[in-house]
């Protein structure tokens, strides 16, 4: 462990974060990595692949890894504060946009700024998947899982939780 | 400027409306469909708001969505902002936000507390790192369901786009606030420039 960051720090952190991570959580990822891991040691490579995993698991929006982050860094206090940052500015900024736009209708803006983002949130999902995958120590065995869950969750229509509860069977029966 | 597209009122019609949801509702919705929303609180958003409770038409909830997407932030969480503010103003959008994050937030809080207990243990290590290579495979499934129709479409720009951003965070691992202050703009003025050349 590395010394606690401030809360402050934290808040900060996160707040600028929420209003960068376009396209979702899953987006900002490699921000929160560099952010957490390689710059603040907050938490090692191993915990924020583990961080990843939980907040896959669990209910509720995948933002929620920031929580755990939060937790990582600085306790209770931290999980709670991580969340609000990251939740707080871009939801005030949801609220004021869509008071104003209310029923959008005839302006072509929202529709060119969506079409205009697409390509990056996807650039930046694909570059979450690289870091996560090139931060744990992977096996042979640990790539044809991921590389089979990205086929079988493109193709079919199985529940990502299934695939979930068997990663973590297979790693429990110490396959991958 | 003219304005080309006349604004389209969209008569409103309140006898197949259902009564607008009070604060207590919105929260317990969010929180039962964030509950369900494993690996994803989207379709249960859905299913809930248009398919059971009929808060709003198809068409509507892709709209509301839409404009949840291109802004900044969780998607899901935006939605329920924009959603709770629309039926109870500022005090249904915290309703509806505290219930989509506050009981999985617990949920999520005491599984931090396990993983900093038992996080060294060789069992759980096996367990998580095994769900962690199934969850990485998870996020490039949707890279791709995201990819095909910007394929198919073959924009050389958006395509060109997506791989410099590729490169610029997850190979070079550039501060992602720089890359998109320069990303962005270029890419609204790329697409406003191509649309109006194609219209």
């Amino acid at each position: 462990m590395t010394g606690a960051p401030s809360l402050g720090g934290l808040v900060a952190t996160f707040s600028t974060m929420s209003l960068f991570a376009i396209g979702g959580a899953n987006a900002a990822l490699p921000e929160i990595h560099r952010v957490a891991v390689t710059l603040n040691h907050w938490l090692t490579e191993q915990q924020f692949a583990d961080a990843f995993a939980i907040a896959q698991l669990s209910p509720g929006p995948n933002v929620l890894i920031v929580t755990l982050i939060g937790y990582q860094a600085a306790g209770l206090a931290g999980a709670l504060v991580a969340t609000v940052g990251m939740c707080g500015p871009s939801a005030t900024l949801a609220y004021l946009v869509g008071r104003l736009l209310g029923r959008a209708g005839q302006s072509p803006w929202p529709g060119i700024i969506q079409a205009a983002l697409v390509p990056l949130s996807i650039g930046l999902m694909a570059a979450s998947g690289l870091i996560l995958a090139l931060g744990s120590d992977r096996s042979v065995a640990a790539m044809a899982l991921t590389a089979t869950v990205a086929v079988l969750a493109a193709v079919t229509r199985v529940s990502p939780l299934w695939l979930l509860l068997a990663g973590g069977v297979l790693g429990f029966a110490g396959v991958v | 400027m003219a304005l080309i597209d006349a604004p389209e009122r969209e008569a409103e019609d309140a006898a197949a409306a259902p009564a607008a949801p009070g604060l207590g509702e919105l929260f317990v919705a969010f929180a039962k469909m964030s509950l369900a929303g494993f690996g994803g609180v989207l379709v249960w958003a859905r299913r809930v708001i248009v398919d059971q409770r009929r808060w709003m038409t198809a068409d509507e909830f892709n709209e509301t969505f839409a404009l949840c997407h291109f802004l900044p932030g969780p998607n899901i969480v935006n939605l329920s902002v924009v959603f709770g503010s629309r039926f109870r103003g500022i005090p249904g959008a915290i309703a509806a936000f505290a219930g989509l994050l506050g009981p999985p937030l617990l949920i999520v809080t005491l599984l931090a507390v396990l993983y900093a207990h038992y996080g060294e243990l060789e069992t759980l290590r096996r367990i998580l790192a095994g769900v962690s290579y199934a969850a990485i495979g998870l996020l490039f499934a949707v890279v791709f369901r995201m990819l095909m129709p910007l394929l198919r479409k073959r924009d050389p720009v958006a395509i060109g786009l997506l791989v410099a951003v590729f490169v610029a965070v997850g190979v070079l691992r550039l501060p992602m606030p720089w890359v998109l202050a320069v990303a962005v703009p270029f890419s609204i003025a790329a697409t406003y420039l191509l649309r109006r050349r194609t219209a």
